[in-house]
């Protein structure tokens, strides 16, 4: 061990080098060990061990900042941060990756393109994520913003057969290259203000300028730009439902939820960090940001047939609720988007893979015609799609309303009236098109008799993100105590 | 046991329910008589409510506290007084009732539907219950869930629209009452230095004027909705209509009710200053007397038979809010007396429809006339409801619209007035709609071989026959709990009522609130 690379770089790095370990090592083995398509599923062990071992690293993590009461320790002369922001997100990556991991096999096999570097890439694609909640440093979050979303553009076209599957991912693929030149633009301005690219110091030079300061302004606005992208805010957002339409549904799910919840770390580490001096620029902007992703969500939603496409309008305005917590900025509402974002993936990720139970060979199960009736077939899962459902817009007791419950506390005590009166408006809105899924489920003939493709792993993943959507409502004390998190300045 | 009380009667459908869940859903007879058991059992333990109950102790009773989600301050926190003592019984029974009287309309997804009303049973006792007010609020909304369903899936034949507006209705109302309600919770924590939603805490808090007046629409937006007040009261005609009889019976028994009590429990308690604000008093009697009397015009216009029924109940809550906003016991104090009054008449109104609907599948007025010489004890049965809905005296309508009216006078004799002219017209379309049915020459072959009540239909009936009976001729009880709830109340918004008016408004007659 160097100077440049301690036992203590190594502490903290050890949940990214499992991850990318495992992710290569499942890319390198699968066609050696399990040349047999149908022995893939064992790759799954794979996962969950790369997941073990990520997640030990990350609970010796925790337990060694609790044993010395720290708040956080940094690594590689700071370009490395573990805190309560970063443990808080890495949790979730692992619950979402495992999750979806879950759902996937059977999935795979019906769709014919069961291949190991799927759950490579999984893998992968969590250890850019690992990056972006970790990361305090222009370059390191640049980069591992890359990692990760060069692994979303495989796995969104990774039904090599299916059109829609290919459109998506070049969609995605050009949109999001465009995007990231805007972030690194931005960046490129940020190092120039500062000459460095630590968070820390770049805070500092942001915060002896004058906020409207033209040049700061420049940054501000095309960084914001690639964020905003990322999240899926309106007017940034028209990637998202075509790419979480064409892609296969778990991926969908995975760019839904993990990927989101990446993006929101980032976000929130610039615009708390770096950014907060000038949150009298942003301030407006991200509120019309906000508004723009409510209304474009909501009512894009309306419409929809497809499942898919209709989730992918919806996680629009779901960012727009998060960002909210953001524009209120009190600890109330960073509180909330930490217990949105907890809500948001159980409850996106249960939903979606109700809809992975839907496709069949001859079925693409899709359309929200094709959930008609499915109380008769599986009352199971159609109770479930309502827990969800209703979760999604925000009906107690279930999770959602708990998120909500934080944002629109955090709008009223900073006086952000408008705001909440908006928000709320949009929840009888959103409540509409959920219940089209809920009145296809429940009230819907059944049409198509045929069996859902399901397996353990999807009872497994159906039965966790259920228990956990009514429990967090019912039950939120503990949970909250974890979304206490400190963020910095 | 003794303290758990009111824990066993809100929990008591529920774990029905969860028992339901596991039975065969093929024994469609052993379902029903399940359900029913659960009903008439969440019944009988809410009878203890009524035998230990204090008329004299002022403040809640049988109260339960327990943290819930400490760093919210949030707490299960029940407890009842007069006022939702007679709503949690209202609920108790109408819940018996609708279970029975659903016994052979329903035939499709029987387990689903009997689930539904359980949990329904729950959600609706629960809100009459807490005195928390984020718990309140959960209680609030997860009704919404079952009755989307009973309305939904057993409806008629616009049922899905019918459905989804009374949801959305609801909703929107009830999303902006929570920004009311976190605006007090906010404000609580300002001034005190700690967050509670209990409301006994909520009440200390001193706002100016505007802020009142503020979180008072937004909690009207919430309560209107549900009464539901003109011009907020289009769901209401799709909802009772396109619900299977049972729904419309717990929507117009109960439901309905929950708006009401919103505003005898939360508005006026919370924001003295606000309700007693002359424009917004105004505005509230105004808004009273149009459903009133667009209700009533309406009804006479219909030709439907359950549309009737349910545009009525939309003037017949206009007195209820009416009586709210006289801001005086006999108002307050008829307005929970007509609540339990209209539960009952339109409960019963709405089973006749059901009854002749399961015999002949439509309600058309003028698809049936001369009904009385075909079902004897049925036209007797609809007289009986008919008479009580439009406040004859000796049954129970007429106790609650007198005294409301009695309230309404004390406070500005033109609302009396306007109000009296609802009474009429009510007394109209009752009695027109009667006379179409029921009276002269079966015009129509098919009803002639109608058959009369059935002995089902009877327990149906009866026990809410002889309700309407004890209101009618001996209401004593039923003011006796009410006077300190009221009392309490009154002296809330009107601070020194009592020292200046007391001889005035004794209503002697009726034994009612001081």
């Amino acid at each position: 061990m160097s100077q440049f690379y301690t036992a203590n770089d190594h502490f903290i790095l050890i949940p990214a080098i499992m991850l990318a370990m495992f992710g290569c090592a499942i890319l390198l083995f699968d066609f050696l060990i399990f040349p047999d398509p149908r022995q893939r599923k064992w790759l799954l062990l794979f996962v969950a061990l790369g997941e073990i071992f990520t997640a030990s690293g990350l609970w010796r993590q925790q337990a060694y900042l609790k044993a010395q009461g720290l708040s956080e320790m940094t690594a590689f002369q700071g370009t490395l941060t573990i805190d309560g922001i970063a443990l808080f997100f890495n949790w979730i990556f692992v619950a979402a990756a495992l999750i979806v991991a879950f759902i996937s096999y059977r999935y795979l096999e019906v769709e014919g393109e069961h291949n190991g570097e799927y759950y490579g890439l999984i893998l992968l694609a969590q250890c850019g994520m690992f990056f972006l909640a970790s990361g305090t440093d222009l370059i390191t979050l640049f980069v591992g913003l890359e990692t990760m979303a060069l692994c979303f553009y495989v796995l969104v076209g990774f039904l090599r057969g299916d059109k829609r599957s290919n459109e998506a991912a070049i969609k995605y693929l050009l949109l999001g290259a465009f995007s990231s030149g805007f972030l690194a633009y931005g960046f490129s301005i940020f190092y120039g203000i500062a000459g460095s690219t630590r968070l820390r110091e770049v805070a500092a030079a942001i915060a002896a300028r004058d906020p409207w300061d033209p040049v700061l302004f420049l940054g501000l606005a095309t960084a914001s730009v690639g964020l905003l992208f990322k999240i899926s805010a309106a007017p940034f957002h028209m990637w998202a439902p075509d790419a979480y339409e064409g892609a296969p549904t778990t991926v969908t799910a995975f760019l839904a939820v993990g990927s989101k919840a990446a993006s929101f770390a980032f976000l929130m580490r610039m615009f708390l960090g770096p950014l907060a001096a000038a949150r009298g620029v942003w301030e407006p902007l991200l509120a019309f940001v906000a508004i723009a992703s409510l209304t474009v969500g909501n009512l894009g939603a309306l419409t929809q047939n497809n499942v898919k496409r209709l989730l992918a309008y919806s996680s629009i305005s779901h960012a727009g609720y998060i960002l909210f917590g953001l524009i209120a900025g009190n600890e109330t509402g960073i509180q909330g988007v930490a217990v949105y974002i907890l809500v948001y993936t159980f409850m996106t990720l249960g939903a979606f893979l109700v809809v992975v139970t839907l496709r069949r060979k001859d079925l693409i199960g899709e359309d929200v015609d094709d959930l008609a009736g499915l109380i008769h077939k599986s009352p199971g899962y159609a109770v479930l799609m309502l827990i969800f459902m209703l979760s999604l817009a925000g009906i107690p007791p279930t999770a959602g309303f708990i998120g909500k419950y934080f944002i629109f506390l955090a709008l009223l005590q900073t006086g952000h009236y408008a705001l909440a009166i908006v928000g709320a408006l949009f929840v009888a809105v959103a409540l509409y098109y959920y219940f089209r899924i809920v009145k296809s489920v429940f009230i819907g003939e059944l049409a198509d008799t045929g069996p859902l493709t399901t397996s353990f792993g999807l009872r497994l993943a159906a039965g966790v993100t259920g228990t956990l959507t009514l429990l967090i409502g019912i039950f939120p004390e503990p949970f909250l105590r974890l979304t206490q998190l400190r963020w910095p300045g | 046991m003794e303290e758990h009380l009111l824990s066993i009667v809100l929990f008591t459908p529920l774990a029905g329910l969860a028992v339901l869940l596991v039975l065969p859903g093929s024994n469609k007879t052993l379902i029903k008589a399940w359900a029913n058991l659960s009903a008439i059992a969440g019944f009988l333990v809410s009878l203890p409510l009524v035998f230990r109950f204090d008329r004299n102790a002022s403040g809640f009773q049988f109260v339960e506290k327990l943290d819930w989600i400490p760093s919210l301050g949030v707490r299960y926190y029940v407890g009842i007084d007069g006022i939702s003592l007679l709503l949690v019984m209202l609920t108790t029974v109408m819940g018996a009732v609708a279970v029975l009287c659903s016994w052979s309309a329903i035939e499709e997804r029987v387990k689903e539907y009997y689930a539904m009303m359980l949990l329904q049973q729950t959600g609706m006792l629960g809100v009459f219950m807490a005195l928390d007010f984020l718990l309140f609020y959960v209680f609030w909304e997860a009704v919404l869930v079952p009755m989307y369903f009973l309305i939904g899936v057993w409806g008629g034949p616009r049922k899905l629209y019918a459905a989804i507006k009374f949801f959305l209705y609801t909703l929107a109302g009830g999303v902006l009452m929570l920004l009311g309600i976190l605006t007090l919770y906010f404000q609580h924590y300002q001034q005190f230095g700690f967050y509670t939603f209990d409301i006994a805490e909520l009440m200390k808090i001193q706002m100016p004027l505007y802020l009142e007046q503020i979180v008072f629409w937004a909690f009207f937006l919430g309560f209107a909705v549900k009464v539901p007040m003109f011009p907020f009261h289009t769901w209401l005609p799709d909802a009772h209509t396109e619900a299977p009889t049972a729904g419309s019976v717990i929507l117009a028994g109960v439901l309905l009710k929950m708006g009401t009590y919103g505003f005898i429990r939360f508005t006026l308690p919370l924001l003295p200053k606000a309700c007693i604000d002359p424009r917004i008093i105004q505005a509230m009697a105004v808004l009273s007397l149009i459903g009133i009397i667009y209700g009533a015009l309406v009804s006479l216009m219909q030709q439907d038979w359950k549309k009737l029924v349910a545009y009525s109940s939309v003037s017949h809550l206009g007195f209820c809010t009416l009586g709210i906003f006289a801001l005086n016991p006999n108002g307050i104090a008829g307005s929970v007396i007509q609540q339990i009054n209209h539960g009952i008449s339109t409960g019963m109104l709405f089973l006749v429809v059901g009854v002749i609907y399961e015999r002949r599948h439509t309600r058309e007025i003028k698809e049936y006339g001369g009904l009385a010489h075909v079902m004897p004890w049925f036209s007797f049965v609809f007289a009986f409801a008919m008479l009580s809905s439009a406040g004859l005296p000796l049954l129970n309508g007429f106790i609650g619209e007198f005294t409301i009216l009695q309230g309404a006078f004390e406070a500005n004799r033109v609302w009396a007035a306007f109000a009296v002219s609802g009474v009429i017209l009510g007394a109209a379309y009752l009695l027109w709609l009667y006379q179409r049915t029921m009276l002269g020459q079966v015009t129509n072959g098919r009803n002639l071989g109608l058959r009369d009540l059935t002995l089902r239909e009877w327990m149906v009936f009866l026990p809410l026959m002889a309700w309407a009976v004890w209101i009618g001729v001996y209401p004593k009880p039923y003011f006796d709990v009410l006077e300190k709830p009221v009392a309490q109340i009154v002296e809330r918004v009107r601070p020194g009522y009592f020292q200046a008016k007391v001889p005035l408004a004794a209503p002697g007659v009726l034994g009612g609130a001081q």
